[in-house]
């Protein structure tokens, strides 16, 4: 039996609104609000990155798993905002959070879908009795050119998730994974800001893949979509994920309380871990639970999890989500936005 | 020069066909055209596209298609004039046919437009504009067709509605469509809040950007008797050429390349335009659909946006235009609309054309322009 003992998340405060980006691009906010679902979203202060996200996160996690850290044998943290192209950003959390030295770390990316990997890794390698715990993160400070579509969403934000195979919290009932080679976002070597296929993003590479994990696992566990409880699907914008959860049936009820993108953006590999994250913060003992990441390139993983009684022993013992989300946020006008996302230019 | 007549028609399904390749949407038109035609022979061949070098990094599409469609050798030719190339290749393979040079000629067009970012694909069209007087400057062709607007609404009163109802009846129309990109309805509401483009053009007012082909077998009314298909005449052509730069015209608001196509084209079959039943135009944006309508005479300067509004060329009006959904609701792969015109009128005449189909018709004429109706070809098809 393996699973999750601790969970954890850490978004900035800072916030910028869709209305105060459209006003600087002389584009139609109303359009971006009402196709995308996006209202705002969050905006990482000066001395916040990938690292510092990933140590909060990690930190949370730590409180609600109740162990000691240096019991911890993998980090892995996924991620396509690096603060290193080469230095890893493992090494830094992992000595932050007392994991160091006797614990294997990898730093790992394959766009938003980054988060989901070191979970998958994670949760095997505990299940392979290699290490007793092992810790998997998504973080990300994202990046969107400025004009570009991408900035309307491009968040940040992390969720971090400690596997163990005992005292848990939610116990993994099966995993499921659907990839192929679908060159619908990238960013090369030395270039700041991504690109994407523009509408190529979505039939052929979101839907497609999500649709195909959704598809498989349900296959594999013999499951259908009323049996979940919730449903957390990749959230790029506030759009596709609901489009993706109506297809399958999904319901309402089942899908609200992961879904975070409308008031949050996409916080890439930290997106559907998030949301993970918000649905344990309310799910019952004995609940199950669906997630679907995404990671443009591309590729779905899926996650079968059911809670157990310990969930509500521990999750009052770090901060939830929806708090972070909703309470103590300061908005910002453009030009502050501009100048913490380094779109200024300065000599030197 | 010899009669030609219409004796197949290709057209597949338009929209963005990220699975395909330029060569192969060509060749799928042309295959169904040869089987509507229920023959596979072809002379010359004449290819429609505007910018296979700029959407796809793709030029010499005359051995391209030949080549992959297993036609080594034929002579085939592309033609360019923008988004009349497809209705220029018509023209051309009339022309082969017409001379004797061959008797069966096909004419393709096609436009994979897709594969690039709307950015570039905005750019590569703006290549049909001027480039020292409109395109440097970074005007584009909604820019272009905004100031048209403007100037109509300031001069004749047209309103916000006369441009929606354009776009209304082409997507009622389209919606019966199944070839249509947008095969669906819009209402005056979801135009209104569709975003700005250029004042007053929204984007609901402009056509897409598409990945599409569609393909005619022209042959002389001997050899469609053998073929035993029932053939469409083509009785007129009209092909004229304006100023490039909406600068250099003398009256924004007359489009004379639409005129004169359609004038001489007219004069060909021997009729007026009260003899055509039914058109298909070149609908890119909705004031173009309104100006067309003024340029071909079928209401006097200035009333193009009322009689839209009234209803004159509704499916059921008096002179029903666009019934494929035109360019706006059908898709606008910009080397491929000026042939599938020519499909959707074969269609009507025929009485195959489905939901949509128009009653008693006979005479059908079609408007393909490039630009700002810098150039526009005129044909004029008749059931015989």
């Amino acid at each position: 039996m393996v699973g999750i003992v601790g969970y954890g998340t850490k978004i900035p405060r800072y916030r910028i609104k869709v209305e105060e980006i459209a006003k600087v691009w002389g584009t139609d906010a109303p359009s971006y609000k009402r196709g995308l679902n996006l209202n705002e979203k969050s905006v990482p202060a000066p001395d916040e990155d990938c690292a510092t996200l990933s140590v909060n996160a990690a930190l949370n996690a730590l409180k609600r798993a109740e162990i000691d850290p240096a019991e911890i044998g993998a980090v892995y943290v996924g991620s396509e905002s690096h603060p290193y192209a080469v230095k890893p950003t493992g090494t830094i959390v992992s000595e932050a959070i007392g994991a160091c030295p006797y614990v294997h770390t990898a730093d790992l990316e394959f766009a938003c879908k980054a988060g989901t990997e070191g979970m998958f890794i994670a949760l095997n390698l505990v299940k392979s009795g290699a290490v007793p715990y092992a810790l998997a993160i998504g973080a990300d400070t994202s990046q969107g050119a400025p004009g570009d579509a991408l900035e309307y969403s491009a968040a940040a934000g992390a969720a971090a998730f400690i596997m163990g195979n005992k005292n848990l919290i939610a116990e993994l009932k099966d995993t499921h994974c659907f990839m192929t080679d679908t060159p619908d976002f990238w960013r090369r070597e030395y270039k700041h800001y991504p690109e994407h296929g523009g509408r190529f993003t979505g039939a052929p590479a979101y839907f497609k893949h999500v649709s195909g994990a959704v598809d498989a696992i349900l296959g594999k566990t013999n499951l259908s979509p009323k049996d979940f409880d919730y449903v957390i699907f990749h959230q790029p914008n506030g759009k596709f994920p609901v489009q993706a959860a109506k297809k399958f049936g999904f319901k309402e009820p089942q899908y609200l309380p992961g879904l975070l993108s409308p008031t949050l953006g996409n916080t890439y590999s930290g997106s559907s871990p998030m949301g993970f994250a918000a649905t344990l913060d309310i799910a019952k003992p004995g609940e199950l639970i669906l997630l679907i990441s995404y990671g443009s390139g591309a590729g779905s993983d899926a996650f079968v999890f059911e809670t157990t009684n310990r969930i509500d022993e521990v999750r009052n013992r770090a901060p939830k989500l929806k708090k972070q989300l909703d309470e103590h946020k300061f908005y910002i006008e453009y030009g502050t936005y501009a100048k913490f996302r380094k779109k200024i230019l300065v000599p030197n | 020069m010899r009669k030609v007549a219409i004796v197949g028609v290709g057209l597949i399904k338009w929209g963005e066909l990220w699975e395909k390749s330029l060569r192969q949407i060509a060749a799928e038109a042309i295959f169904e055209c040869l089987e509507d035609a229920g023959t596979d022979r072809i002379d010359a061949m004449t290819i429609g596209n505007m910018s296979g070098g700029l959407f796809n990094g793709q030029e010499h599409l005359s051995s391209l298609i030949p080549d992959f469609m297993g036609l080594k050798n034929i002579p085939a030719m592309r033609i360019e004039s923008a988004c009349a190339s497809g209705g220029m290749a018509v023209r051309t393979a009339y022309l082969e046919v017409a001379s004797g040079l061959s008797d069966f000629a096909v004419a393709v067009g096609v436009e994979k437009m897709t594969d690039i970012s709307g950015q570039e694909a905005t750019y590569a069209l703006a290549t049909a504009a001027d480039q020292d007087h409109e395109a440097f400057h970074g005007v584009t062709f909604p820019g272009l067709y905004a100031m048209m607007a403007k100037a109509h609404m300031d001069r004749y009163g047209t309103t916000r509605e006369d441009l929606s109802s354009v776009v209304i009846k082409n997507h009622k129309n389209g919606s019966l469509n199944p070839n249509a990109q947008f095969p669906f309805e819009i209402t005056g509401d979801q135009v209104l809040r569709s975003p700005m483009v250029a004042d007053p053009l929204r984007l609901l007012d402009c056509s897409p950007i598409s990945d599409g082909a569609a393909a005619v077998m022209l042959t002389t009314l001997e050899e469609a008797e053998k073929l035993k298909k029932q053939p469409v005449l083509i009785s007129g052509i009209g092909h004229a050429t304006d100023s490039l730069a909406l600068s250099s015209r003398n009256d924004i608001l007359k489009m004379e390349a639409v005129e004169q196509s359609a004038s001489k084209a007219l004069e060909m079959a021997g009729k007026s335009i009260e003899d055509i039943d039914f058109a298909e135009v070149h609908d890119c944006f909705s004031i173009a659909e309104i100006m067309i309508l003024e340029a071909l005479g079928v209401v006097p300067p200035g009333e193009g946006g009322k009689a839209s509004s009234e209803g004159l060329t509704a499916l059921n009006g008096k002179f029903p235009v666009n019934p494929s959904g035109g360019l706006k609701s059908k898709g606008h792969p910009v080397g491929a609309t000026g042939v599938a015109q020519i499909c959707e009128a074969v269609a009507q005449l025929k009485g195959e054309a489905g939901k949509r189909q128009l009653k008693n018709v006979k005479a059908g004429l079609t408007q393909n322009m490039g630009g700002s109706a810098g150039s526009s070809v005129v044909h004029i098809l008749e059931v015989i």
